[in-house]
């Protein structure tokens, strides 16, 4: 369970290719721009971490990738986002599809009122018939993956409420691992967390992402340079959010900027 | 009061910085207003089922509970008379049933549409509409029943009367409607978006969440809608009265005139001689209808408590 920082930190990002990609991508809230022409491949199998302050629109570029922006009334998206090579906001495309192929990991945890099973059972429930049998299989599978099993499998029929908070984030990650998705979006999984509980989700990362591809936004410089391989710098400029300033693998990001304001805000100057 | 401030006075370190105890007149006199207040409530419930039991429980000597619950021949001026009570109580069993099976599934499908798909616009004008039709006098409702709804009802199931149990339970339903409506919207509005935001992402469908999330979710408050909306059909009166038929046999079907346990009273008061058998009787009557809604609050209660250690927090 021990993270090994100075392993993870020099792995290359050992990625096979482009799962999605934006180009030219804006996202605006009726008038105003949340995103400004942002063009950036996110790597499969790898872990991406999106920084930047407060505000900037990390949170809404994350929803891009699963298009939960579709739920705020007035807003609008222009230029591409690619899944597979594929336009996810093509008008034949099917949210619902989509939002199995992509997950998401909210900041609070967010388990239902249900019991720990009904969590974890709730995707594969609604997405077609199964029997009892592979149900439980798939919820034990999905908490053995989430690290989660060894801890609630004698109250797997208990409220979800009943866990700690590091726990509850967890059984978030099992329901939707439990969907079998290509992507597991996260957004700041760790703010509410304490210390070990984050250690333990991002140790959790690590590992899915020898499966799945990981976006992250993260307010933490620390998290970001332990657990991503890949770093994406969103800052607002003036009243205009969301311009991307600087991309790259973590550790060049992190130890030699190209951008001035890269540099000033991961080493604390602002934000 | 002068002289308990005279004695915190003493303490000279208090006054010299203004820190002495004020004798907060106002505070007293609220704390005390309401607190009688909520004593009268308890004082008023005792008292009802005090004279309910004064007035009803010496019918039992003459008639065995036994008879007067089950007994089917209500024959208050016969010689001897007879009182049982099965009549009105399967009536107001089928009344409320008719308006439950109605009032429910239209009343959570509304409060779902207009919590969880209407746009606020839309909900924002629809919802004091629905919370007006609570205000229509009972008799007014009744008028409605007996001018259009009777007729239709013997039509459509060729009956001698249109005047039935079915008919009242239908007005029933449209006067249980508002309530079931107004509280189990609240329910679905007070679940936290972020329960509706993770099935979404998941990949559920907007029914999905309404079916799977938000109602089970408010299911707490939408039974005690329900509750409150079966209460309202078991007590109601005016309306029963005017529409149900008022007949005196056991009904074996909704499309039956009938008695409900309310309009026998509401007939009977006029008629029973102060004191005597009959006043005794409809008292008693009154008796079970109070024991029948207070079981409903108590099963209601029960729901609630044990929806609420599943689920709270």
């Amino acid at each position: 369970m021990k993270l090994d920082s100075a392993v993870t930190n020099s792995r290359p990002p050992q990625y096979r290719g482009t799962k999605l990609s934006t180009s030219h991508l804006s996202l605006f809230y009726g008038p105003c721009q949340a995103l400004r022409d942002i063009t950036l491949d996110i790597p499969e199998r790898a872990i991406t971490a999106i920084i930047g302050p407060s505000g900037c629109g990390k949170s809404s570029f994350l929803r891009i990738f699963n298009r939960m922006n579709d739920l705020i009334p007035g807003a609008r998206v222009e230029g591409s986002v690619e899944l597979d090579g594929i336009d996810i906001y093509h008008r034949s495309i099917d949210v619902v599809e989509l939002r199995k192929r992509v997950g998401m990991v909210f900041q609070k945890p967010n388990p239902f009122p249900m019991s720990v099973f009904e969590n974890v059972a709730f995707g594969p429930r609604r997405h077609g018939r199964v029997s009892r049998g592979e149900l439980e299989d798939i919820v034990e599978r999905s908490l053995r993956e989430a690290a989660l099993w060894e801890e609630v499998k004698d109250k797997l029929d208990q409220s979800a409420f009943d866990l700690s908070g590091g726990q509850q984030q967890r059984l978030c990650i099992a329901r939707v691992l439990a969907v079998e998705p290509e992507v597991i979006l996260m957004d700041e999984p760790c703010s509410a967390l304490d210390p070990v509980a984050t250690l333990k989700i991002e140790d959790l990362m690590r590992r899915l992402a020898e499966q799945y591809t990981i976006i992250i936004v993260t307010h933490n410089m620390q998290q970001a340079a332990r657990a991503s391989d890949v770093s994406a710098f969103l800052l607002m400029q003036g009243d205009i959010c969301g311009v991307l300033v600087e991309h790259g693998p973590t550790s060049e990001l992190f130890t030699s900027p190209k951008d001035k304001r890269t540099e000033d805000y991961i080493t604390g100057r602002f934000g | 009061m002068r002289e308990r401030s005279a004695s915190i006075a003493t303490a000279p370190d208090a006054r010299t910085k203004g820190l002495q105890r004020r004798w907060r007149v106002n505070e007293r006199v609220i704390e005390g207003g309401i607190f009688l207040a909520s004593l009268l409530a308890i004082v008023v419930l005792l008292g009802i089922v005090a004279v309910l039991l004064r007035q009803g429980l010496p019918i039992f000597s003459h008639t065995p509970p036994w008879e007067f619950l089950f007994g089917t021949q209500w024959y208050p001026v016969s010689e001897p008379p007879t009182f049982g009570t099965t009549t009105f109580f399967v009536a107001t069993i089928w009344v409320t049933v008719v308006a439950t099976v109605i009032a429910v599934p239209i009343g959570v499908a509304c409060a779902a549409y207009l919590a969880e798909v209407a746009p606020s616009s839309v909900r924002e004008s629809v919802k004091p509409v629905i919370e007006l039709l609570a205000g229509i006098p009972s008799v007014v409702i009744g008028f409605i029943g007996l001018l259009l709804l009777s007729p239709l009802v013997q039509s459509m199931f060729n009956l001698n009367t249109g005047l039935s149990g079915l008919a009242a339970g239908i007005m029933l339903s449209l006067m249980s409607l508002p309530i079931i409506v107004s509280v189990s919207e609240d329910a679905l509005r007070a679940i936290p978006d972020e329960f509706r935001q993770a099935a979404y992402a998941l990949g559920a469908t907007k029914w999905e969440v309404v079916r799977h999330v938000s109602i089970p979710a408010a299911l707490s408050g939408i039974s005690a809608a329900i509750m409150l909306g079966v209460g309202r059909a078991i007590g109601e009166t005016m309306t029963v009265l005017m529409i149900a038929g008022g007949a005196l046999a056991v009904p074996v079907s909704p499309t039956q005139p009938m008695m409900p346990m309310t309009a026998a009273i509401a007939s009977g008061i006029g008629n029973a001689v102060r004191g005597g058998l009959q006043y005794q009787a409809l008292f008693a009557i009154g008796l079970m209808l109070f024991l029948m809604t207070l079981a409903v609050n108590l099963i209601a209660d029960r729901v609630l408590e044990r929806q609420k250690r599943r689920f709270v927090r």
